[in-house]
């Protein structure tokens, strides 16, 4: 028996963590067109990152993220997946 | 010669190959003279004429133009034996080790094998050809990862103990700083000279420069190593004359002076057949010249002197520091239409207004260009010339001609030889627009817009109420002004930074300009109950504001009709106009919640009318947010606000002077009774305090968790007193007429604290130095004056003396001790928080936030995709939210929640 079995816990259901999404191709380059920019400007999160790799998130994917501002409204961004 | 316009693409940095060197040149420079002996400058000296024009109506014989016009030109010292640039010796050395030193290739294994039987190399290792091919795929889009690949290759080929192209052996280089290198032979420490370097680096070929970081095209490796030194243009490094007749040269023309001596004499030794050592030493010093040219502050090697002492300013002192070129002449620079001087308050100037001294008004002047509409006006400006105001001191004719009004003989001709299209730069008037401003230039409102006033007097003057932005008082402090010259830029200037529009900051979206000390203390004396004032005194008051209209039906009618104050008030605030709030005096024995306010410290506002409550800090003040004056501003705009702080506030100040304010000795005296009331607490309190010390030398005192027994003892000590001066200070509060001046000024916000009161009346309390009693000084005790080890509050710096009464010698040392403790923490504080604020500018100032709300940096990376996740701007929200329910019930039905 391994003297230290890595936790398995799932980052998604802390409730810190926000809601992540995969946007679908259709969806991102709207968004992309919308706010007029590539993707490489968005900031970026590895695909290493633990939501990222739940996600099953590939290198050039874009993920939405909604959370809760601290003035209580629903803020929208968005992060470009890289290699890393 | 045609001059066509051209437009920068981009900028290639690059190495200065040897051979660019001397095609750049007008010729090589030899003679270490400069003047012959009638003082001219010889040729091929370090002044030849070749290098530029310096004096005045000569023509340049290598490009035909006059001073001023011909940029100068380079020459070039050709060095006898090539030396190191003290700029890339950390290059060298990389280079050095990364590649053989038998045939000058990159040390990383070739991807069909090395055929040395000696180099070993693991599987995994970069091959020469991958770490090409992957440097040429990342190189153009990821030019930070092509850094990083770089270093890694670099590492990797220094490891190489055997070339695997050539299988020579490698030594291991050691540098000696600053620029001198050695190569660990089996007989031991060898010195590298620079022509084996130069050796060495021109073995390297392209591709493997490439891979060390170096572009070939533009830089090789023993480009590093100098054989020919330019020479700069003496328009770069002029020489001065004293008045004696004396010349004085640069430290640069001093420097190439001494390199060219030194180089001739190298010279000379080696033709004559020197000994080595001789040469060699030569050649060193040849090398410290050239270095110290570069850079006279190389760690390690003494600066070059000049011959008074002072080290030499040379080619990196230019560049480096504060007063360098980049900080202290691009990033920086000094301007023309400014004036400082000393500020004074005018509270009779609006707060869009400065004063601006006669003086100055005669010297900054602004371009009008002249139009029919203001003709007459320009002519008499013209006229009046540049001595009387207002005048003029220039006038551009239409073909671009300028003439000074100093030297025209007859003004009043030129004056009817104007027509429109000339231009008339006249003196600063009433009502121009010029932006001030006060150091440290901390947010943006220490700069603003403001109406000049002239006036006379050596001061700028202004509004005690703007101080706040700025920052400013007037114990010495100095202003600067700026007078924008383009119509853009003085309507840029009127519409976005005159001072009526930055009464709201974008810190917090409060006011930041508002009354503070005399202006809350006139405000309270004036809404405050007992205010009543017969028609003339009410005429009075309201004589210093604009205010026309009728002053309404009196609040008492017999025997005598008198105003209120409140209702003076109400004369300005708009007719649809509702507030609830409480006061600052609404604290302790005197707070209120609802309307039903027996002390007047509700404040009510409905339909414009204040029926209730005085205005204090919390309503008018300065920095206070959600008050009266915030909401006023918000929601009747700004030019209100300025109405308000131009007549309400100044009604305050009349108002104040005209009942008098002052304040005595016996605002902070208290009645024996009282006195005796507090010796008692002392009484009470000692015993409590030598109660834990007892129990301390007893061992039975109860340790507060995570501290030591000592520490406890402290705290409890320290606890103990504390509440002895509170209690003490509350036995002053209670005891001191609420309504005496300096108890006003305290309730009301207006200037001072409880805390303060309770120091001049009552006692003074412990001193601490950094947060503990006072207790190092003497051997464990602070003065001779106590016994060792006393731990009793007296000599660990307790005072329990009053401002009011005094303080004993000791207890006097001890405040002194605490009062120096502040002192040095707001020197240490201002200069570390200054040096904070620098750094995060210079990290923040490129972000900008986009026409569609997002914050992005000049590269486009998206910092934000909709600023502050609400896109709110704060200076117009309600602070900092993007609107307040409560605030919109409240103006909509006049009653909140």
């Amino acid at each position: 028996m391994p003297s230290s079995r890595r936790k398995q816990f799932d980052p998604i259901t802390h409730e810190l963590v926000p809601k992540h999404e995969v946007l679908p191709l259709e969806e991102a380059v709207k968004v992309l067109r919308e706010l007029g920019i590539h993707p490489q400007k968005l900031p970026w999160i590895k695909a290493s990152d633990p939501i990222v790799q739940q996600l099953k998130a590939k290198p050039g994917d874009i993920i939405k993220i909604e959370r809760i501002s601290p003035f209580g409204t629903k803020v929208v961004t968005y992060r470009f997946v890289v290699v890393g | 010669m045609s001059e066509t316009e051209k437009i920068i693409k981009g900028i290639q940095f690059g190495l200065l190959s040897p051979d660019e060197i001397r095609k750049m040149s007008v010729g090589a420079i030899k003679s270490p003279d400069v003047y012959d002996e009638d003082g001219t400058p010889i040729e091929g000296s370090v002044l030849d004429p070749r290098l530029g024009v310096i004096e005045p109506g000569q023509k340049c014989p290598v490009c035909g133009n006059p001073m001023g016009v011909c940029p100068g030109h380079f020459g070039h010292i050709e060095l006898v034996r090539p030396v190191i640039h003290v700029g890339f010796v950390k290059e060298i050395y990389d280079t050095l080790k990364a590649t053989c030193r038998n045939c000058g290739r990159l040390k990383l294994r070739p991807e069909k094998g090395s055929t040395c039987e000696e180099f070993k190399s693991e599987e995994e290792e970069l091959t020469l050809e991958k770490a090409y091919r992957i440097l040429k795929a990342i190189k153009k889009r990821y030019p930070l990862a092509a850094k990083r690949l770089i270093d890694h290759v670099k590492k990797t080929a220094a490891k190489q103990e055997v070339c695997p192209h050539c299988c020579a052996k490698q030594y291991k280089i050691k540098i000696e700083k600053p620029y001198t290198f050695y190569e660990e032979r089996k007989e031991g420490l060898v010195k590298l000279l620079p022509t084996e370097i130069r050796e060495r680096l021109e073995k390297i070929p392209n591709e493997d420069a490439e891979l060390l970081g170096f572009d070939p095209q533009y830089s090789r490796p023993e480009w590093a190593v100098l054989t020919v030194l330019p020479v700069p243009p003496i328009t770069i490094r002029p020489s001065i004359t004293i008045e004696s007749g004396m010349r004085a040269e640069d430290d640069l023309t001093h420097k190439l002076v001494d390199i060219i001596r030194i180089n001739n004499r190298l010279e000379e030794s080696i033709r004559s057949g020197a000994p080595q050592l001789i040469v060699e030493d030569l050649w060193d010093l040849l090398q410290y010249h050239v270095a110290t040219y570069f850079d006279n502050e190389i760690p390690g090697i003494p600066p070059a002197k000049h011959r008074s002492g002072r080290p030499l300013r040379t080619l990196a002192q230019r560049l480096k520091g504060k007063e360098g070129r980049f900080r202290g002449n691009l990033s920086g620079k000094r301007v023309d239409f400014s004036a400082r001087t000393v500020v004074s308050p005018d509270p009779n100037l609006s707060i869009n207004e400065v004063g601006v001294p006669i003086y100055v008004a005669k010297i900054l002047t602004v371009p009008e260009r002249v139009t029919k509409f203001n003709i007459e006006r320009l002519r008499q400006a013209v006229i009046n010339g540049p001595d009387k105001w207002p005048g003029a001191n220039y006038v551009i004719r239409p073909d671009g001609r300028r003439i000074d009004l100093r030297y025209v003989k007859d003004r009043k001709e030129l004056a009817a030889s104007l027509t429109p299209g000339y231009i008339v730069e006249r003196h600063l008037v009433d009502g121009d627009i010029v932006l001030f401003n006060r150091q440290p230039s901390l947010h943006r409102i220490s700069m603003m817009a403001h109406k000049v006033k002239v006036l006379p007097g050596k001061t700028f003057r202004l509004n005690l109420l703007v101080c706040p932005p700025y920052n400013a008082d007037f114990d010495g402090d100095e202003m600067n002004l700026h007078v924008p010259q383009s119509e853009e830029a003085i309507a840029e200037a009127r519409e976005l930074m005159l001072v009526e529009k930055n009464i709201l900051t974008p810190r917090y979206g409060g006011p930041i300009i508002g009354a503070g000390q005399d202006f809350i203390s006139g405000a309270y004396l004036l809404t405050v109950k007992t205010t009543l004032l017969t028609k003339e005194e009410a005429y009075t008051i309201l004589g210093v504001s604009d205010y026309i209209g009728d002053l309404g039906e009196p609040a008492i009618l017999a025997p005598n009709e008198y105003y209120t104050g409140k209702q003076i008030v109400s004369l300005f605030l708009p007719k649809d106009f509702n507030f609830h709030g409480t006061a600052k005096i609404s604290s302790g024995p005197r707070a209120c919640k609802t309307e039903d306010c027996p002390h007047d410290s509700y404040i009510v506002i409905k339909k414009g009318i204040l029926l209730e409550g005085v205005f204090d800090k919390n309503a008018i003040g300065n920095q206070q947010p959600e008050s009266i004056l915030h909401w006023l501003i918000r929601e009747y705009g700004d030019e209100y606000g300025r109405y308000l702080m131009d007549n309400l506030f100044k009604v305050f100040i009349r108002y104040a002077e005209m009942r008098g304010f002052t304040m005595t000795l016996d605002d902070i005296t208290i009645s024996e009774d009282a006195k005796s009331k507090t010796k008692e607490l002392i009484k009470q309190h000692e015993e409590v305090v030598n109660d834990y010390m007892v129990k301390y030398n007893e061992g039975k005192l109860e340790p507060i968790p995570g501290r030591t027994l000592e520490e406890s003892l402290e705290n409890y000590i320290l606890d103990t007193l504390d509440k002895l001066r509170n209690s003490a200070g509350e036995i002053a509060a209670q005891d001191l007429d609420p309504f005496n001046n300096v108890y006003v000024m305290a309730r009301t916000g207006a200037r001072g604290s409880v805390l303060n009161i309770t120091q001049m009346a009552a006692m003074l309390g412990q001193q601490t130095v950094r947060g503990e009693r006072i207790s190092r000084g003497y051997l464990n005790r602070v003065l001779p004056h106590f016994k060792v080890n006393d731990k009793s509050p007296e000599a660990r710096g307790f005072v329990y003396s009053s401002f009011r009464s005094g303080l004993n010698p000791i207890e006097m040392f001890f405040h002194a001790a605490g009062g120096r403790e502040g002192l040095v923490d707001t020197a240490v504080k201002t200069s570390q928080s200054g040096y904070m604020q620098r750094r995060l500018i210079n990290a923040l100032s490129d972000i900008r936030v986009e026409y569609n709300g997002m914050v992005r940096t000049t590269y486009g990376d998206v910092i934000q995709v909709i600023y502050g996740d609400d896109g709110v701007d704060p200076m117009r929200s309600a602070h900092g939210k993007t609107f307040d329910v409560n605030r919109i019930i409240e103006r909509v039905v006049g009653w909140k929640r």
